[in-house]
Protein backbone atom coordinates (compact mmCIF):
# COMPACT_ATOMS: atom_id res chain seq x y z
CA UNK A 1 0.00 0.00 0.00
CA UNK A 2 1.77 3.50 -1.31
CA UNK A 3 1.95 6.12 1.72
CA UNK A 4 -0.02 8.43 -0.57
CA UNK A 5 -3.28 6.15 -0.65
CA UNK A 6 -2.59 5.33 3.47
CA UNK A 7 -3.24 9.27 4.15
CA UNK A 8 -4.67 10.16 1.69
CA UNK A 9 -7.78 7.72 1.57
CA UNK A 10 -8.97 8.48 5.16
CA UNK A 11 -8.44 12.32 3.98
CA UNK A 12 -10.59 11.96 1.36
CA UNK A 13 -13.03 10.38 3.31
CA UNK A 14 -13.17 12.46 5.68
CA UNK A 15 -13.26 15.76 3.09
CA UNK A 16 -16.35 13.85 1.32
CA UNK A 17 -18.16 13.49 4.20
CA UNK A 18 -17.60 16.75 5.66
CA UNK A 19 -18.57 18.52 2.20
CA UNK A 20 -21.67 16.00 0.79
CA UNK A 21 -23.26 14.23 4.27
CA UNK A 22 -21.90 17.36 6.91
CA UNK A 23 -22.38 20.52 5.09
CA UNK A 24 -26.29 19.66 4.54
CA UNK A 25 -26.80 18.42 8.40
CA UNK A 26 -25.20 20.94 9.26
CA UNK A 27 -27.83 23.63 7.22
CA UNK A 28 -30.56 21.54 8.98
CA UNK A 29 -29.37 21.62 12.50
CA UNK A 30 -28.52 25.59 12.01
CA UNK A 31 -32.01 26.42 10.25
CA UNK A 32 -33.83 24.74 12.74
CA UNK A 33 -32.69 26.63 15.90
CA UNK A 34 -33.38 29.92 14.34
CA UNK A 35 -35.54 32.53 14.62
CA UNK A 36 -37.83 33.07 11.57
CA UNK A 37 -35.58 36.74 10.60
CA UNK A 38 -32.71 34.80 10.53
CA UNK A 39 -33.86 32.06 8.95
CA UNK A 40 -35.06 33.23 5.67
CA UNK A 41 -32.13 33.14 4.11
CA UNK A 42 -31.10 29.80 4.63
CA UNK A 43 -27.02 29.68 5.10
CA UNK A 44 -24.69 27.86 7.52
CA UNK A 45 -24.57 31.22 9.64
CA UNK A 46 -24.81 29.80 13.25
CA UNK A 47 -27.93 31.29 14.64
CA UNK A 48 -27.26 34.37 16.46
CA UNK A 49 -30.17 34.12 18.77
CA UNK A 50 -30.83 30.37 19.66
CA UNK A 51 -34.63 29.26 19.89
CA UNK A 52 -34.61 25.00 19.31
CA UNK A 53 -37.20 24.95 21.98
CA UNK A 54 -39.94 27.40 20.31
CA UNK A 55 -39.52 25.98 16.88
CA UNK A 56 -39.42 22.71 17.85
CA UNK A 57 -42.71 23.62 20.00
CA UNK A 58 -43.93 25.31 16.70
CA UNK A 59 -43.70 22.38 14.73
CA UNK A 60 -45.60 20.45 17.07
CA UNK A 61 -48.03 22.55 17.30
CA UNK A 62 -48.92 24.28 13.83
CA UNK A 63 -47.23 21.15 12.17
CA UNK A 64 -50.10 18.56 13.46
CA UNK A 65 -46.60 16.46 14.37
CA UNK A 66 -48.18 14.43 17.10
CA UNK A 67 -51.14 13.54 14.93
CA UNK A 68 -49.35 12.64 12.05
CA UNK A 69 -46.85 11.08 13.94
CA UNK A 70 -49.62 8.64 15.23
CA UNK A 71 -51.06 8.37 12.03
CA UNK A 72 -47.93 7.27 10.24
CA UNK A 73 -47.39 4.75 13.05
CA UNK A 74 -50.79 3.50 12.00
CA UNK A 75 -50.72 2.92 8.48
CA UNK A 76 -46.87 2.07 9.16
CA UNK A 77 -46.73 -0.81 11.18
CA UNK A 78 -49.42 -2.63 10.20
CA UNK A 79 -48.12 -2.54 6.75
CA UNK A 80 -44.81 -3.59 7.76
CA UNK A 81 -46.23 -6.12 9.67
CA UNK A 82 -48.26 -7.63 6.62
CA UNK A 83 -45.29 -7.18 4.23
CA UNK A 84 -43.49 -9.62 6.66
CA UNK A 85 -45.71 -12.04 7.29
CA UNK A 86 -47.63 -12.38 4.29
CA UNK A 87 -44.07 -12.24 2.04
CA UNK A 88 -42.53 -15.18 4.34
CA UNK A 89 -45.43 -17.65 4.10
CA UNK A 90 -45.10 -17.28 0.22
CA UNK A 91 -41.51 -17.03 0.37
CA UNK A 92 -41.55 -20.17 1.87
CA UNK A 93 -44.06 -22.29 -0.84
CA UNK A 94 -41.87 -20.41 -3.31
CA UNK A 95 -38.71 -21.72 -2.34
CA UNK A 96 -39.02 -25.03 -1.59
CA UNK A 97 -41.99 -26.24 -4.32
CA UNK A 98 -40.65 -27.06 -7.40
CA UNK A 99 -43.87 -27.00 -10.79
CA UNK A 100 -44.29 -24.62 -13.38
CA UNK A 101 -47.52 -23.33 -10.98
CA UNK A 102 -44.88 -22.30 -8.54
CA UNK A 103 -42.51 -20.48 -10.99
CA UNK A 104 -45.86 -18.71 -12.54
CA UNK A 105 -46.51 -17.36 -9.32
CA UNK A 106 -43.19 -16.76 -7.94
CA UNK A 107 -42.40 -14.78 -10.96
CA UNK A 108 -46.05 -12.97 -11.18
CA UNK A 109 -45.44 -11.61 -7.24
CA UNK A 110 -41.78 -10.25 -7.82
CA UNK A 111 -43.00 -8.48 -10.60
CA UNK A 112 -43.74 -5.89 -8.30
CA UNK A 113 -39.73 -4.90 -8.55
CA UNK A 114 -40.03 -3.48 -11.83
CA UNK A 115 -43.87 -2.78 -13.06
CA UNK A 116 -44.21 0.53 -11.08
CA UNK A 117 -47.97 0.40 -9.23
CA UNK A 118 -51.16 2.15 -11.39
CA UNK A 119 -51.48 4.78 -9.14
CA UNK A 120 -54.43 6.59 -10.82
CA UNK A 121 -56.52 3.10 -10.30
CA UNK A 122 -55.71 1.99 -7.44
CA UNK A 123 -57.99 5.22 -6.21
CA UNK A 124 -60.65 4.25 -8.48
CA UNK A 125 -60.10 1.06 -7.12
CA UNK A 126 -59.96 1.54 -3.61
CA UNK A 127 -63.77 4.23 -3.81
CA UNK A 128 -65.46 1.27 -5.19
CA UNK A 129 -64.12 -0.61 -2.03
CA UNK A 130 -65.06 1.78 -0.09
CA UNK A 131 -61.75 2.12 0.96
CA UNK A 132 -60.45 5.86 -0.33
CA UNK A 133 -58.95 7.91 2.44
CA UNK A 134 -59.41 5.24 5.00
CA UNK A 135 -55.94 3.84 6.81
CA UNK A 136 -56.95 -0.06 5.74
CA UNK A 137 -56.84 1.39 1.94
CA UNK A 138 -53.61 2.79 2.99
CA UNK A 139 -52.39 -0.08 4.35
CA UNK A 140 -52.90 -2.61 1.57
CA UNK A 141 -52.05 0.00 -1.38
CA UNK A 142 -48.32 -0.33 0.61
CA UNK A 143 -48.42 -4.37 1.71
CA UNK A 144 -49.45 -4.72 -1.75
CA UNK A 145 -46.70 -2.39 -3.11
CA UNK A 146 -44.06 -3.98 -0.62
CA UNK A 147 -44.84 -7.56 -0.30
CA UNK A 148 -42.62 -7.94 -4.19
CA UNK A 149 -39.45 -7.14 -2.27
CA UNK A 150 -39.77 -8.81 0.97
CA UNK A 151 -41.19 -12.09 -1.07
CA UNK A 152 -37.86 -11.71 -3.48
CA UNK A 153 -35.48 -11.40 -0.37
CA UNK A 154 -36.73 -13.72 1.66
CA UNK A 155 -37.33 -16.81 -1.45
CA UNK A 156 -33.12 -15.87 -2.27
CA UNK A 157 -32.83 -16.52 1.61
CA UNK A 158 -35.04 -19.95 2.41
CA UNK A 159 -32.98 -21.14 -0.71
CA UNK A 160 -29.91 -21.07 1.07
CA UNK A 161 -31.12 -23.23 4.38
CA UNK A 162 -30.98 -26.36 4.68
CA UNK A 163 -33.95 -28.79 3.84
CA UNK A 164 -32.56 -30.92 6.85
CA UNK A 165 -33.45 -28.69 9.27
CA UNK A 166 -37.48 -29.32 8.34
CA UNK A 167 -37.05 -32.81 7.62
CA UNK A 168 -36.08 -33.00 11.51
CA UNK A 169 -38.37 -31.48 12.62
CA UNK A 170 -41.21 -33.27 10.23
CA UNK A 171 -39.72 -36.41 11.83
CA UNK A 172 -40.62 -35.17 15.17
CA UNK A 173 -44.07 -34.72 13.74
CA UNK A 174 -44.69 -31.40 13.80
CA UNK A 175 -47.12 -29.76 11.21
CA UNK A 176 -46.27 -27.59 8.42
CA UNK A 177 -47.62 -24.76 10.65
CA UNK A 178 -45.57 -25.14 13.37
CA UNK A 179 -42.50 -25.72 11.48
CA UNK A 180 -43.10 -22.51 9.47
CA UNK A 181 -43.51 -20.42 12.82
CA UNK A 182 -41.09 -22.35 14.72
CA UNK A 183 -38.02 -23.27 12.30
CA UNK A 184 -38.08 -20.89 8.96
CA UNK A 185 -39.63 -17.58 10.79
CA UNK A 186 -36.52 -17.73 13.37
CA UNK A 187 -34.33 -18.73 11.07
CA UNK A 188 -35.34 -15.74 8.75
CA UNK A 189 -34.09 -13.18 11.34
CA UNK A 190 -31.40 -11.68 9.14
CA UNK A 191 -33.12 -10.97 6.04
CA UNK A 192 -36.66 -9.78 7.95
CA UNK A 193 -34.35 -6.87 9.61
CA UNK A 194 -33.27 -5.98 6.30
CA UNK A 195 -36.77 -6.38 4.66
CA UNK A 196 -38.09 -4.48 8.02
CA UNK A 197 -35.76 -1.58 7.42
CA UNK A 198 -36.23 -1.19 3.69
CA UNK A 199 -40.46 -1.76 4.03
CA UNK A 200 -40.49 0.93 7.11
CA UNK A 201 -38.36 3.62 5.52
CA UNK A 202 -39.99 3.30 2.18
CA UNK A 203 -43.27 3.89 3.52
CA UNK A 204 -42.36 6.48 6.37
CA UNK A 205 -40.94 9.02 3.99
CA UNK A 206 -43.63 8.05 1.02
CA UNK A 207 -45.83 11.53 0.12
CA UNK A 208 -46.52 10.20 -3.72
CA UNK A 209 -48.91 7.21 -2.65
CA UNK A 210 -50.15 9.00 0.35
CA UNK A 211 -51.22 11.75 -1.72
CA UNK A 212 -53.73 10.11 -3.59
CA UNK A 213 -55.26 7.38 -1.47
CA UNK A 214 -55.25 9.26 2.03
CA UNK A 215 -55.29 12.86 0.95
CA UNK A 216 -54.91 15.39 3.37
CA UNK A 217 -57.06 16.26 6.21
CA UNK A 218 -57.21 14.12 9.47
CA UNK A 219 -55.24 10.76 8.83
CA UNK A 220 -52.39 12.71 7.05
CA UNK A 221 -49.32 11.24 7.75
CA UNK A 222 -46.12 12.87 8.80
CA UNK A 223 -44.70 13.42 5.21
CA UNK A 224 -48.06 15.09 3.54
CA UNK A 225 -47.95 17.68 7.23
CA UNK A 226 -44.16 17.90 6.05
CA UNK A 227 -45.68 18.86 2.54
CA UNK A 228 -48.23 21.46 3.71
CA UNK A 229 -45.81 22.82 6.04
CA UNK A 230 -43.45 23.41 3.55
CA UNK A 231 -45.52 24.57 0.71
CA UNK A 232 -46.86 27.37 3.53
CA UNK A 233 -43.30 28.16 2.88
CA UNK A 234 -44.13 30.29 -0.10
CA UNK A 235 -45.86 33.06 1.77
CA UNK A 236 -44.68 32.40 5.59
CA UNK A 237 -41.19 32.25 5.14
CA UNK A 238 -41.05 29.65 7.63
CA UNK A 239 -37.46 27.39 6.81
CA UNK A 240 -37.00 27.32 10.44
CA UNK A 241 -40.25 25.07 11.11
CA UNK A 242 -39.69 22.82 7.58
CA UNK A 243 -36.19 21.86 9.03
CA UNK A 244 -37.47 21.43 12.63
CA UNK A 245 -40.35 19.25 11.19
CA UNK A 246 -37.39 17.35 8.85
CA UNK A 247 -35.33 16.22 11.74
CA UNK A 248 -37.82 14.99 13.83
CA UNK A 249 -39.39 13.03 11.03
CA UNK A 250 -35.92 11.16 10.22
CA UNK A 251 -34.78 10.41 13.71
CA UNK A 252 -37.01 7.90 13.90
CA UNK A 253 -35.47 5.99 10.94
CA UNK A 254 -32.13 6.80 12.24
CA UNK A 255 -33.28 4.42 15.33
CA UNK A 256 -34.27 1.82 13.38
CA UNK A 257 -31.72 1.88 11.47
CA UNK A 258 -29.04 1.70 14.20
CA UNK A 259 -31.51 -0.79 16.03
CA UNK A 260 -30.96 -3.59 12.92
CA UNK A 261 -27.52 -1.79 11.49
CA UNK A 262 -25.55 -5.47 11.29
CA UNK A 263 -28.27 -7.35 9.53
CA UNK A 264 -28.83 -4.62 7.08
CA UNK A 265 -24.98 -6.19 5.24
CA UNK A 266 -26.21 -9.55 5.84
CA UNK A 267 -29.41 -9.62 4.64
CA UNK A 268 -28.06 -7.70 1.61
CA UNK A 269 -25.34 -9.89 0.42
CA UNK A 270 -27.32 -13.23 1.17
CA UNK A 271 -30.85 -11.84 -0.90
CA UNK A 272 -29.59 -9.29 -3.90
CA UNK A 273 -26.04 -10.61 -4.83
CA UNK A 274 -25.67 -13.84 -3.52
CA UNK B 1 -76.49 -48.07 7.11
CA UNK B 2 -75.02 -44.91 8.82
CA UNK B 3 -73.16 -47.34 10.76
CA UNK B 4 -71.16 -48.68 7.16
CA UNK B 5 -70.85 -45.57 5.89
CA UNK B 6 -68.42 -44.42 8.86
CA UNK B 7 -67.01 -47.99 8.71
CA UNK B 8 -65.74 -47.27 5.36
CA UNK B 9 -64.41 -43.61 6.53
CA UNK B 10 -62.43 -44.88 9.03
CA UNK B 11 -61.37 -47.78 7.07
CA UNK B 12 -57.78 -46.09 5.18
CA UNK B 13 -57.02 -44.58 9.15
CA UNK B 14 -57.03 -48.06 10.28
CA UNK B 15 -55.11 -49.47 7.39
CA UNK B 16 -52.26 -46.67 8.60
CA UNK B 17 -52.52 -43.09 9.73
CA UNK B 18 -49.94 -41.61 6.85
CA UNK B 19 -51.64 -43.29 3.79
CA UNK B 20 -54.66 -40.90 3.22
CA UNK B 21 -51.50 -38.56 2.92
CA UNK B 22 -49.41 -40.13 1.62
CA UNK B 23 -51.02 -40.20 -2.02
CA UNK B 24 -50.65 -36.48 -2.56
CA UNK B 25 -47.47 -35.24 -3.64
CA UNK B 26 -44.55 -34.41 -1.06
CA UNK B 27 -44.77 -30.65 -1.39
CA UNK B 28 -48.45 -30.27 -1.61
CA UNK B 29 -48.04 -31.77 2.53
CA UNK B 30 -44.90 -29.97 3.22
CA UNK B 31 -45.55 -26.65 2.05
CA UNK B 32 -48.97 -25.80 1.27
CA UNK B 33 -50.51 -23.29 -0.63
CA UNK B 34 -52.58 -21.45 1.98
CA UNK B 35 -49.40 -19.94 3.36
CA UNK B 36 -48.62 -18.49 -0.28
CA UNK B 37 -51.90 -17.70 -0.88
CA UNK B 38 -53.33 -14.13 1.62
CA UNK B 39 -49.93 -13.19 -0.01
CA UNK B 40 -50.79 -13.84 -3.48
CA UNK B 41 -54.20 -12.35 -2.97
CA UNK B 42 -53.02 -8.72 -1.78
CA UNK B 43 -50.80 -8.38 -4.58
CA UNK B 44 -53.34 -9.14 -7.42
CA UNK B 45 -55.95 -7.44 -5.38
CA UNK B 46 -53.98 -4.49 -4.73
CA UNK B 47 -51.53 -3.86 -7.28
CA UNK B 48 -52.16 -6.61 -10.16
CA UNK B 49 -55.56 -5.37 -10.76
CA UNK B 50 -54.76 -1.64 -10.89
CA UNK B 51 -52.28 -2.33 -13.13
CA UNK B 52 -54.77 -4.35 -15.36
CA UNK B 53 -57.36 -1.56 -14.26
CA UNK B 54 -54.78 0.79 -16.08
CA UNK B 55 -55.34 -1.01 -19.65
CA UNK B 56 -59.17 0.36 -19.94
CA UNK B 57 -59.34 3.67 -17.72
CA UNK B 58 -57.00 5.89 -20.14
CA UNK B 59 -59.31 5.25 -22.71
CA UNK B 60 -62.55 6.65 -20.44
CA UNK B 61 -63.43 10.02 -19.98
CA UNK B 62 -63.25 9.29 -16.28
CA UNK B 63 -63.17 12.48 -14.72
CA UNK B 64 -64.40 14.65 -11.29
CA UNK B 65 -66.71 16.50 -13.88
CA UNK B 66 -68.44 13.42 -14.66
CA UNK B 67 -70.79 11.18 -13.03
CA UNK B 68 -70.41 8.39 -15.13
CA UNK B 69 -67.91 6.71 -17.21
CA UNK B 70 -67.61 6.61 -20.92
CA UNK B 71 -65.69 4.82 -23.47
CA UNK B 72 -63.79 7.62 -25.56
CA UNK B 73 -61.10 5.85 -27.39
CA UNK B 74 -57.80 6.98 -28.19
CA UNK B 75 -59.22 10.94 -27.32
CA UNK B 76 -56.48 10.98 -23.86
CA UNK B 77 -53.68 9.73 -25.65
CA UNK B 78 -54.11 12.17 -28.65
CA UNK B 79 -54.65 15.22 -26.06
CA UNK B 80 -51.47 14.77 -24.24
CA UNK B 81 -49.48 13.76 -27.58
CA UNK B 82 -51.08 17.35 -28.87
CA UNK B 83 -49.85 19.63 -26.16
CA UNK B 84 -46.50 18.01 -25.83
CA UNK B 85 -46.62 16.56 -22.42
CA UNK B 86 -46.61 12.89 -23.24
CA UNK B 87 -43.18 13.06 -25.63
CA UNK B 88 -41.72 15.78 -22.44
CA UNK B 89 -42.57 13.85 -19.81
CA UNK B 90 -41.01 10.34 -21.56
CA UNK B 91 -38.11 12.43 -22.46
CA UNK B 92 -37.41 13.72 -19.29
CA UNK B 93 -37.97 11.02 -16.82
CA UNK B 94 -35.51 8.54 -19.00
CA UNK B 95 -32.49 11.26 -18.84
CA UNK B 96 -33.39 11.67 -15.06
CA UNK B 97 -33.60 7.67 -14.28
CA UNK B 98 -30.11 7.18 -16.62
CA UNK B 99 -28.13 9.88 -15.11
CA UNK B 100 -29.69 8.90 -11.55
CA UNK B 101 -28.82 5.74 -12.32
CA UNK B 102 -24.94 6.87 -13.33
CA UNK B 103 -24.28 9.11 -10.55
CA UNK B 104 -25.97 6.61 -7.53
CA UNK B 105 -24.10 3.68 -8.69
CA UNK B 106 -20.56 6.27 -9.60
CA UNK B 107 -20.99 7.80 -6.08
CA UNK B 108 -22.05 4.51 -4.31
CA UNK B 109 -18.89 2.65 -6.33
CA UNK B 110 -16.29 5.38 -5.27
CA UNK B 111 -17.46 4.98 -1.51
CA UNK B 112 -18.01 0.86 -1.45
CA UNK B 113 -13.87 1.27 -2.42
CA UNK B 114 -12.68 3.76 -0.27
CA UNK B 115 -14.40 2.15 2.52
CA UNK B 116 -14.12 -1.73 1.64
CA UNK B 117 -11.68 -2.54 4.39
CA UNK B 118 -13.24 -3.24 7.48
CA UNK B 119 -12.11 -0.74 10.25
CA UNK B 120 -13.42 1.36 12.91
CA UNK B 121 -12.52 4.26 10.77
CA UNK B 122 -14.87 2.80 8.00
CA UNK B 123 -17.71 0.77 9.44
CA UNK B 124 -18.89 4.36 11.25
CA UNK B 125 -18.12 7.04 7.67
CA UNK B 126 -20.12 3.73 6.24
CA UNK B 127 -23.13 4.63 8.79
CA UNK B 128 -22.52 8.63 7.85
CA UNK B 129 -22.64 8.18 3.95
CA UNK B 130 -25.88 6.30 4.79
CA UNK B 131 -27.87 9.09 6.44
CA UNK B 132 -29.06 10.43 3.28
CA UNK B 133 -30.78 6.55 2.76
CA UNK B 134 -32.45 7.26 6.01
CA UNK B 135 -33.67 10.98 5.26
CA UNK B 136 -36.66 10.80 3.12
CA UNK B 137 -36.29 12.40 -0.40
CA UNK B 138 -39.11 15.07 0.03
CA UNK B 139 -36.69 16.07 3.44
CA UNK B 140 -33.72 15.52 1.32
CA UNK B 141 -35.63 18.27 -1.56
CA UNK B 142 -36.16 20.88 0.93
CA UNK B 143 -32.56 20.64 1.98
CA UNK B 144 -31.36 20.86 -1.52
CA UNK B 145 -33.71 23.86 -2.13
CA UNK B 146 -32.39 25.76 0.97
CA UNK B 147 -29.13 25.21 -0.23
CA UNK B 148 -29.03 25.63 -4.16
CA UNK B 149 -32.41 28.36 -3.61
CA UNK B 150 -30.77 31.81 -5.15
CA UNK B 151 -30.77 33.08 -1.76
CA UNK B 152 -29.43 29.84 -0.15
CA UNK B 153 -26.57 28.73 1.70
CA UNK B 154 -24.16 27.84 -1.38
CA UNK B 155 -24.29 31.27 -3.37
CA UNK B 156 -23.63 32.51 0.20
CA UNK B 157 -20.97 30.44 0.67
CA UNK B 158 -19.52 31.27 -2.78
CA UNK B 159 -20.57 34.68 -2.95
CA UNK B 160 -22.54 33.77 -5.98
CA UNK B 161 -26.23 34.75 -7.36
CA UNK B 162 -26.63 31.33 -9.37
CA UNK B 163 -30.21 30.33 -10.03
CA UNK B 164 -29.12 26.67 -9.72
CA UNK B 165 -33.15 25.06 -9.89
CA UNK B 166 -33.76 28.16 -12.58
CA UNK B 167 -32.19 26.51 -15.55
CA UNK B 168 -34.21 24.79 -17.91
CA UNK B 169 -31.37 22.53 -19.35
CA UNK B 170 -29.23 22.21 -15.94
CA UNK B 171 -31.65 22.31 -13.08
CA UNK B 172 -32.73 18.69 -14.30
CA UNK B 173 -29.23 17.47 -14.17
CA UNK B 174 -28.98 19.01 -10.61
CA UNK B 175 -31.86 16.95 -9.46
CA UNK B 176 -30.69 14.27 -10.68
CA UNK B 177 -27.11 14.65 -8.95
CA UNK B 178 -29.57 14.76 -5.37
CA UNK B 179 -31.18 11.93 -6.28
CA UNK B 180 -27.88 10.18 -6.76
CA UNK B 181 -26.53 11.89 -3.60
CA UNK B 182 -30.18 10.80 -1.27
CA UNK B 183 -29.34 6.86 -2.64
CA UNK B 184 -25.60 6.62 -2.52
CA UNK B 185 -25.35 4.94 0.53
CA UNK B 186 -27.58 1.90 -0.55
CA UNK B 187 -25.68 1.36 -3.83
CA UNK B 188 -22.25 1.81 -1.76
CA UNK B 189 -23.85 -0.92 0.50
CA UNK B 190 -24.27 -3.21 -1.87
CA UNK B 191 -21.29 -2.70 -3.41
CA UNK B 192 -19.72 -3.43 -0.49
CA UNK B 193 -21.30 -6.49 -0.32
CA UNK B 194 -19.78 -7.61 -3.49
CA UNK B 195 -16.32 -6.71 -2.67
CA UNK B 196 -16.92 -8.69 0.34
CA UNK B 197 -18.02 -11.75 -2.28
CA UNK B 198 -14.49 -11.76 -3.92
CA UNK B 199 -12.37 -14.64 -2.71
CA UNK B 200 -9.34 -13.38 -0.69
CA UNK B 201 -6.79 -15.66 -2.91
CA UNK B 202 -7.83 -14.50 -6.14
CA UNK B 203 -6.38 -11.17 -5.76
CA UNK B 204 -3.87 -12.53 -3.94
CA UNK B 205 -3.36 -14.25 -7.20
CA UNK B 206 -3.48 -10.95 -8.90
CA UNK B 207 -1.27 -9.43 -6.92
CA UNK B 208 1.69 -11.80 -7.26
CA UNK B 209 1.48 -11.80 -10.62
CA UNK B 210 2.48 -8.67 -10.75
CA UNK B 211 -0.97 -6.47 -11.57
CA UNK B 212 -1.17 -3.18 -10.06
CA UNK B 213 -4.53 -1.97 -8.44
CA UNK B 214 -5.90 -0.47 -11.48
CA UNK B 215 -5.09 -3.66 -13.28
CA UNK B 216 -6.63 -5.47 -10.13
CA UNK B 217 -9.84 -3.52 -10.38
CA UNK B 218 -10.04 -3.48 -13.97
CA UNK B 219 -9.41 -7.25 -14.25
CA UNK B 220 -10.70 -8.60 -10.95
CA UNK B 221 -13.04 -6.92 -9.32
CA UNK B 222 -14.99 -5.08 -11.57
CA UNK B 223 -16.31 -8.40 -13.51
CA UNK B 224 -16.73 -10.06 -9.98
CA UNK B 225 -18.91 -7.33 -9.29
CA UNK B 226 -21.35 -8.21 -12.14
CA UNK B 227 -24.14 -9.25 -9.95
CA UNK B 228 -23.92 -6.21 -7.95
CA UNK B 229 -23.86 -4.01 -10.52
CA UNK B 230 -26.69 -6.02 -12.36
CA UNK B 231 -29.19 -5.43 -8.61
CA UNK B 232 -27.61 -1.27 -8.46
CA UNK B 233 -28.16 -0.60 -11.87
CA UNK B 234 -31.86 -2.44 -12.63
CA UNK B 235 -32.92 -1.44 -9.05
CA UNK B 236 -31.46 2.77 -9.82
CA UNK B 237 -32.88 2.94 -13.39
CA UNK B 238 -36.30 1.64 -12.68
CA UNK B 239 -36.74 3.12 -9.44
CA UNK B 240 -35.69 6.40 -10.14
CA UNK B 241 -38.06 6.27 -12.94
CA UNK B 242 -40.46 6.24 -10.51
CA UNK B 243 -39.19 8.88 -9.04
CA UNK B 244 -41.20 12.17 -7.52
CA UNK B 245 -40.33 13.18 -3.78
CA UNK B 246 -37.11 14.86 -4.96
CA UNK B 247 -38.33 16.90 -7.93
CA UNK B 248 -41.54 17.89 -5.91
CA UNK B 249 -39.87 19.41 -3.33
CA UNK B 250 -36.90 20.75 -5.07
CA UNK B 251 -38.74 22.35 -8.56
CA UNK B 252 -42.20 21.08 -8.61
CA UNK B 253 -41.75 20.09 -12.37
CA UNK B 254 -40.41 23.28 -13.48
CA UNK B 255 -38.36 25.82 -14.75
CA UNK B 256 -40.93 25.54 -17.90
CA UNK B 257 -41.34 21.92 -16.89
CA UNK B 258 -38.34 20.95 -17.79
CA UNK B 259 -38.14 18.42 -14.75
CA UNK B 260 -41.77 17.19 -15.02
CA UNK B 261 -41.16 13.49 -14.85
CA UNK B 262 -44.62 11.16 -15.33
CA UNK B 263 -45.24 10.93 -12.02
CA UNK B 264 -45.09 14.69 -11.48
CA UNK B 265 -47.39 14.97 -14.68
CA UNK B 266 -49.90 12.48 -12.89
CA UNK B 267 -50.00 13.87 -9.67
CA UNK B 268 -50.80 17.65 -11.46
CA UNK B 269 -53.41 16.53 -13.75
CA UNK B 270 -54.87 14.54 -10.91
CA UNK B 271 -55.41 17.17 -8.50
CA UNK B 272 -56.98 19.09 -11.57
CA UNK B 273 -59.68 15.81 -11.73
CA UNK B 274 -58.75 14.72 -15.26
CA UNK B 275 -58.38 11.05 -14.51
CA UNK B 276 -58.39 9.47 -17.63
CA UNK B 277 -55.56 11.70 -18.78
CA UNK B 278 -53.42 10.65 -15.58
CA UNK B 279 -54.01 7.40 -16.14
CA UNK B 280 -53.33 7.38 -19.76
CA UNK B 281 -49.74 9.04 -18.62
CA UNK B 282 -49.38 6.14 -15.84
CA UNK B 283 -50.42 3.59 -18.70
CA UNK B 284 -47.06 5.10 -20.56
CA UNK B 285 -45.21 4.97 -17.48
CA UNK B 286 -45.63 0.91 -17.23
CA UNK B 287 -44.75 0.68 -21.03
CA UNK B 288 -41.75 2.57 -21.19
CA UNK B 289 -40.29 0.35 -17.82
CA UNK B 290 -41.35 -2.83 -19.43
CA UNK B 291 -39.81 -1.83 -22.62
CA UNK B 292 -36.31 -0.41 -20.25
CA UNK B 293 -36.38 -3.41 -17.80
CA UNK B 294 -36.94 -6.28 -20.11
CA UNK B 295 -33.78 -5.90 -22.36
CA UNK B 296 -31.60 -4.35 -19.08
CA UNK B 297 -32.63 -7.29 -17.07
CA UNK B 298 -31.78 -9.71 -19.79
CA UNK B 299 -28.55 -7.96 -21.16
CA UNK B 300 -27.33 -7.76 -17.32
CA UNK B 301 -27.74 -11.36 -17.02
CA UNK B 302 -26.49 -12.64 -20.10
CA UNK B 303 -23.24 -10.11 -19.22
CA UNK B 304 -23.08 -11.91 -15.64
CA UNK B 305 -22.70 -15.30 -17.10
CA UNK B 306 -19.69 -14.42 -19.90
CA UNK B 307 -18.13 -13.25 -17.71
Amino acid sequence: MTPVWRYGRPALVLLLAGLAVGVPLWLVAVTSAKPQAEAIKPNLDLPRHWQPAANYADALAEGEMLRGFLNSLLVVVPSVVLVLILGAGAAWVFARRKSRLVSAAYALCISGLLLPPAVITIVMELRQLGLAGTRPGMIAVYTGMYLSTSIFFMTGFIRAIPMELEEAARMDGATPSRIFWRIVLPLLRPVIATATIMVTLYAWSDVFYAFFVLGGGDRATLPLNLYQVASAQLYLNNWHLVFAYVVVMSLPMVAVFLVGQRKIVSGITSGAVK
Amino acid sequence: MADTVVRTRKQPSAAGPPRSVGRLPRAAVHHPWWFALPAIAVFAGFFLVPNLLNFYYPFTDWSSYHADIAFTGLDNFRTIADDGSLLRAIRTTLVYALLAAVFQNGFGLVLALLLEDDSRFNRFFRAVFFLPVLISALATGYVFQALLDQDGAVNSVLGTDIPWLGSTTWTLVIVTLIHGWKWMGLAMLIYLAGLKGIPGDMLEAARIDGAGPWRTFWSVRWPMLAPAVTFNVTTALIGSMNTFDIVQATTGGGPAASTEVFNIYMFRIFGQGLYAQASAMSLVLFLVVVAVAIPLVVGLRRREQLL
